[in-house]
């Protein structure tokens, strides 16, 4: 295969990638979307192999036949409550890739013979390309880790990390000057390190991130996935490396900027982290009024009253894997004549858009789902409003509570309701710690349990 | 701590204080129950059923009032049952502090602790203990079910095979809680309703329950700090009355709900309205017991006009009902005074040292003004700019800061322009125009498919296998190849990982 007609290839290709995430732009094109990728990618990898310069096609197939059946069984097999998780661990193999290619690179003997002022872009762009490769792949681990409990949500937090950060970027500039003024494959040791220490930063980066943060953290390594991808392609002078880099991270990017903004907080207090550790208990105290716990049954005689429902599910509802009874009862409930619907907050789960594939996998039709803005001005005419497993998320601190670390974040106003049925394990803080006085307004009333459980109990009395 | 709860004496109070249910609660709060025999048998509750529930059934009211540390009641107390009371009891009822001056002196000499029941502020906090709110919903459903019972056609207009029926026309006077509750029953039984107050903030609520406000041109408004209507100035009354007159002309039902605390009721419907009205229209007098907003209202009693319009002033009381919202009330009250246990009567609470009329021998009445109601509070104007002007400065300073952004990333590009070779500036205008295609597309996806999303971009941004491709030498021994088989291997996974699983989303997606 020519250079031209492998070039023609890959550009087919990035326009491929192009429509298929344009298709993600509405749930009917989605599809075709993911079909494009498919396809572009199987010309990609075709126009690859077979061009020149190419040497060990059994290894590569071997590899690859590995990695489908590998990637097929997890992909299967995974839980949709855990899909965060899987896209987290996702990561850390495009970081890992990076990593490697990034070295494969410069132990290249083609590079070594480019002349010195190319020569030393190609070190800068190796020396990039494995730096954000290792951020993003041990990062993505401690980010797995601690979306699978393996590792303790609560941010780690001591004195002077951000002065410890930035003492090791410049350690890293250092390596990098040092590095770059290396002949052949001298440098090598310098790389070692600087990926040590990269490696490091991103576990300190993710590890200081609180829980209630992770749909940020996730988009963001997402992001820098992509980059690390990108600048892979800068070293091998590939720009369909380049701009599918590009894309990929762009997307990222524009993710971690919109739950940025779901939570009203700047993008760079997220990434530096420390979020979730203030606050929670002193404020404990300042609630007034009284918390008023319901039953089951009272809690099914109050939806056979009411007309229109809407419910706010939150991680506890993926935790307890409730959507399925949920979706039962909100077909009793539809099947008597009322008006159900779901209302989901942007940052709600632990992933963007979490909820809505929950809902989805329990075969909930789209069109009663609503996103937060489309629903708020509705819920003052709203009889019951039903919060499984949400918190911070329907927090009314965060509109009228300056002191609260939440305050001026976007949420669904669940308490303008006639009534608000909060189901929730225990009267314990959410994810972001802080206190919710919603659970003290006089509409408000807490069911205890967990969500599927109650969700049945309910199903029964009202089918009874 | 014992709760007694005696017979009502007044000879027109069907209602008790307790019912089996709340006689549960209040053992449930800790207290012991004694009642008196027969106490409940007006309001359909027999000494068995409080015996069932609990409570101790006890021959007379001397007992009771001997026995107990609290005693509930419904009506202010007669002058010989603050005889049989003994120091320090703590008793909860109706008193009208305002009216019954002597009681209080009474009550306070024989140093029992009263809280009048009527005197709970009208606060937030205190709604569940508001008796006059749960008693005035009881009486304005009342009110339309006796007004409707006396006036002898249907509410709601009917096209029937025998005619044509047209709906009855109601009018409701004062929209506070019985007023409200009159126009939602009213409205309900399809009636057409109207209704009337002077204060203009009610005009929502009155539209939220399906009437139609009436007002006067005149513009003063009734409202006070307090809650309830205070009485207008001459000019407003006139034109009130005015149209009083010509309402009751078209009107079938009129009901009256106006009273202010402490006083009699204001005198709305006068002789020469009453006589405009249609033979068979109906008044319901809710103010009755306080003088009536009707000039003809005889308290206590239903009669006819010789024009032939029902006044009703008085109410069957739903005792049973009545009975239990009141007793609920009491058990809320007894509640936040601390239960049996912790049992506490704190003047410092804003609820508890309102309603406590005589405390210790001295009379607290009345007591300091609360401010209540949702009486939204005037905002101070604010300077309201031209959204024009706002909008072009707004515009300038984007301006503005799209210049310095766009300078400083074209001195950016022309240092790199000036030191890159050519090759790499290739690559970079590829990367940059990538980035901006990303952008616009991203903006584009959908809320709700951005788990999808981020799975497809895990997916391709596997693309990195290009990477291992190439550098994948014959040689398996090399490190090199090694390398590069590992980065093929993860990077295959990623790639067909991420789009086995976006496909398996995207398939749960529905209409």
């Amino acid at each position: 295969m020519t250079i031209g007609i492998q070039t023609a290839a890959y550009v087919f290709a990035s326009i491929l990638f192009i429509l298929s995430l344009g298709g993600l732009s509405s749930q009917e094109s989605a599809k075709r979307g993911v079909f494009y990728g498919i396809v572009g990618m199987a010309i990609a990898i075709l126009a690859t192999v077979l061009g020149q310069g190419v040497h060990g096609h059994v290894y590569i197939m071997v590899a690859i036949a590995i990695a489908s059946v590998i990637g097929i069984l997890v992909a299967r097999k995974v839980e949709m409550t855990s899909m965060p998780q899987l896209v987290a661990i996702l990561h850390s193999f495009v970081g890992l890739a990076a990593v490697l290619v990034g070295f494969g690179s410069y132990l290249d003997p083609k590079t070594h013979v480019l002349s010195s002022s190319e020569h030393t872009i190609h070190l800068v762009e190796v020396f990039i390309g494995v730096f954000i490769g290792a951020i993003t792949f041990t990062g993505s681990i401690v980010a797995w880790g601690k979306l699978e409990g393996k590792i303790m949500s609560k941010p780690l937090l001591y004195p002077g990390r951000h002065a410890v950060n930035i003492i090791l970027l410049i350690v890293c500039i250092i390596m990098g000057v040092m590095f770059a003024g290396q002949e052949g494959t001298d440098g090598l040791l310098y790389l070692y390190i600087m990926t040590a220490i990269a490696g490091f930063i991103g576990v300190m980066l993710v590890m200081a991130i609180g829980g209630a943060d992770m749909p940020v953290v996730v988009s963001m390594l997402n992001s820098y996935s992509g980059w690390a991808a990108s600048a892979a392609g800068f070293m091998l002078g590939n720009d369909l490396l380049i701009v599918t880099g590009a894309l990929v991270g762009s997307s990222g990017a524009i993710l971690s900027i919109i739950m940025c903004e779901a939570m009203n907080r700047s993008f760079f207090s997220v990434i530096l982290g420390g979020f979730g550790a203030v606050a929670a208990s002193g404020d404990a105290a300042a609630m007034e009024g009284e918390v008023t716990a319901l039953n089951h049954e009272e809690v099914a005689d109050l939806l056979k009253e009411a007309k229109s429902i809407v419910i706010v599910p939150g991680y506890g509802m993926a935790v307890a894997k409730a959507q399925y009874p949920i979706y039962d009862m909100v077909q009793t409930l539809q099947k008597a004549g009322k008006k159900v619907r779901f209302a989901i907050h942007p940052v709600a789960g632990r992933l963007p858009g979490h909820m809505n594939v929950l809902l989805a996998e329990a075969n909930v039709p789209y069109d009663i789902v609503f996103e937060m803005d489309e629903i708020n001005p509705d819920l003052p005419e709203t009889d019951v409003v039903m919060v499984i497993g949400a918190n911070d998320v329907v927090n009314p601190g965060a509109q009228d509570d300056p002191s609260s670390p939440i305050y001026g974040m976007p949420v669904i106003e669940a308490w303008k309701a006639e009534k608000v049925i909060i189901m929730k394990r225990s009267m314990s803080v959410g994810y972001a710690g802080v206190e919710n006085p919603l659970f003290y307004k006089p509409n408000a009333e807490m069911l205890y349990g967990d969500a599927k459980d109650s969700v049945e109990k309910i199903l029964g009395f009202l089918k009874a | 701590m014992k709760v007694g709860i005696p017979s009502e004496i007044f000879p027109n109070e069907l209602r008790v204080a307790a019912t089996p249910k709340t006689v549960k609660r209040l053992q449930k709060q800790g207290f012991e129950v004694y009642i008196q025999h027969n106490a409940g048998i007006k309001a359909n509750f027999s000494d068995k059923d409080f015996e069932e529930a609990g409570a101790k059934i006890v021959a007379t009211a001397v007992e009771i009032y001997g026995k107990s540390d609290i005693v509930l009641k419904v009506k202010e107390p007669a002058m010989e049952e603050v005889d049989m009371m003994k120091e320090g009891l703590v008793m909860l009822s109706y008193l009208w502090p305002a009216q019954n001056q002597p009681l209080l002196q009474k009550l306070a000499d024989k140093k029992v602790n009263a809280i009048a029941m009527d005197a709970i502020p009208r606060i937030s906090r205190a709604q569940k203990m508001d008796v006059l709110s749960s008693m005035a919903n009881i009486a304005g459903y009342r009110a339309v079910i006796e007004g409707s019972y006396h006036f002898g056609r249907f509410l709601n207009g009917q096209i029937t095979a025998a005619g044509k029926v047209e709906p009855a026309k109601i009018l409701v006077i004062g929209a506070g809680v019985a007023g409200l509750a009159a126009i939602g029953a009213a409205n309900s039984l399809g009636a057409i309703v109207r209704a009337f107050d002077t204060r203009k903030e009610v005009a929502e609520q009155i539209e939220s329950m399906g009437a139609q406000f009436l007002t006067v041109e005149i513009n003063e408004d009734g409202a006070t700090a307090s809650g309830y209507s205070k009485e207008m100035s001459k000019a407003f009354i006139d034109a009130e009355m005015a149209l009083f007159k010509a309402q009751a002309a078209e009107v079938d039902i009129i009901i009256t709900t106006a009273q202010i605390p402490g006083r009699p009721a204001p005198k709305l419907i006068l002789a020469d309205h009453v006589a405009v009205m249609k033979p068979g229209s109906v008044i319901v007098d809710l103010a009755a017991s306080s003088g009536g907003n009707c000039e003809l209202t005889k308290n206590g009693e239903v009669y006819t006009t010789d024009n032939g319009v029902t006044i009703i002033g008085k109410l069957n009381q739903l005792p049973s009902q009545a009975s239990q919202l009141y007793g609920n009330n009491l058990c809320h009250l007894l509640d936040d005074m601390g239960k049996a246990e912790k049992w506490k009567i704190d003047m410092e609470d804003a609820v508890v040292s309102r309603a406590m009329v005589t405390y210790n021998g001295k009379i607290n009445w009345p007591p300091a003004p609360l401010p209540v109601s949702p009486a939204k509070q005037k905002v101070a104007e604010v300077v309201v700019e031209d959204p024009k002007v706002v909008a072009a400065r707004k515009n300038k300073k984007e301006a503005t800061s799209m210049v310095i952004k766009l300078s400083v990333i074209g001195l950016f590009l022309l240092m790199l322009g000036q030191f890159a070779p050519s090759a790499f500036m290739q690559h970079f205008t590829v990367f940059v125009l990538a980035v901006f295609i990303g952008w616009q597309v991203i903006w584009n996806v959908s809320h709700s498919l951005h788990t999808p999303l981020m799975a497809v971009t895990n997916a391709i941004s596997g693309i990195i296998i290009v990477g291992g491709l190439l550098q994948t030498t014959d040689d398996l021994t090399s490190p090199m190849t090694i390398i590069a088989f590992v980065a093929i291997l993860v990077a295959s996974i990623n790639i067909v990982g991420g789009f086995v699983v976006t496909h398996r989303m995207l398939k749960m997606f529905k209409k």
